[in-house]
């Protein structure tokens, strides 16, 4: 099989010698995206990490302002949106096209159920003052610059997190279209597990955000 | 393709057990453990990164290969973190001249 030539499937390319060794190329190929991807997070963690440090008392008192109910809710609505992901994989792996949809739709509902939480509490933050510019104000500080540094903080890393929400639902979106029109089989799903790999990874991100901004000075209070 | 098929009571289990871990994150928060909230609540989710990645991304399916590179991502991060913290808290250390 190895040098021979073979008809060309979706689930074996031309350039491939077996359908295993194409799948594993798709997986790996989409690790090291992902991998790029916890760099590009990474920075961010990095620079909150260091001014968490520099600054702990007024770090400490903007991130209890931030309500950790909705913060679990949020966490929560994304482990169920992980689950039902993970269902739509496993219907493409038995080749259910009925329960792939059904699951993929509840994974988008659940998505932007979660956007639709985060827009509440964004919200929040605007009527409070909480968004760093020349109205903001946080009650119990005189160092309104370190606790804007906390706010900016917050939304760039909240903010981009919910953009990765918003592409995943756009991906789910074609997935569902895609699996409506039949295009895929037991034989080959690959853009359904691979579009899996990216919903979990954003899941992955949310787990950190979660505790490092909304609870670890929470004792504090 | 050559994945084996988990059962759903599998995902069920581990979903469950990241609700619950989810619930103990946001209830030990409010406990007063000085340093090491920040530990705890970092273990936890490190349990729950595991889980997701193991189960929900089949990595525990994966060839060695996609492992490898998978640790490889994260020593990069660790590199990232530890490298910058030990610029950013050490600098101030050692006196330098004409300062």
């Amino acid at each position: 099989m190895a040098s021979e030539a073979h008809v060309e499937t979706l689930a074996l390319r031309e350039q491939f010698d077996t359908e295993a060794q194409q799948n594993d190329a798709s997986t790996l190929g989409m690790w090291v995206f992902l991998l790029t991807e916890i760099m590009f997070f990474g920075g961010l963690f990095m620079m909150y990490t260091v001014y968490r440090a520099v600054y702990p008392n007024v770090f400490g008192l903007a991130s209890s302002t931030l309500n950790e109910i909705i913060g679990a809710a949020n966490t929560a609505v994304l482990l169920c949106s992980s689950f039902t992901m993970v269902l739509a994989v496993r219907g493409a792996q038995l080749g259910k096209r009925r329960t792939v949809m059904l699951f993929l739709v509840l994974t988008i509902i659940l998505g932007l159920v979660f956007l639709g939480i985060k827009g509440f509490e964004w919200n929040q933050k605007f009527q409070e003052h909480h968004v760093p510019g020349p109205g903001f104000h946080l009650e119990g500080t005189a160092l309104q610059g370190q606790a804007q540094l906390f706010f900016s903080l917050y939304f760039a890393m909240t903010g981009l997190h919910a953009l990765h929400m918003v592409i995943g639902c756009g991906l789910m979106l074609y997935l569902l279209w895609k699996t409506y029109q039949g295009t895929y089989s037991p034989d080959y799903y690959t853009p359904i597990d691979m579009g899996g790999l990216y919903w979990h990874f954003v899941d992955i991100i949310w787990i950190f955000l979660f505790p490092l901004l909304y609870l670890i000075d929470r004792h504090l209070k | 393709m050559t994945h084996p098929i988990d059962s759903v009571k599998t995902y069920a289990w581990v979903w469950i057990i990241l609700l619950f871990l989810t619930a103990l994150t946001t209830a030990v928060a409010h406990v007063d453990l000085g340093a090491f909230s920040v530990v705890v609540a970092l273990t936890i989710a490190v349990v729950k990164m595991l889980l997701v990645a193991l189960f929900f991304m089949h990595l525990r399916h994966s060839n060695q290969l996609t492992k490898l590179v998978v640790l490889g991502g994260l020593l990069w991060l660790a590199l990232l973190i530890m490298l910058t913290l030990a610029d950013v808290f050490s600098r101030g250390w050692l006196g330098v001249p004409g300062r």
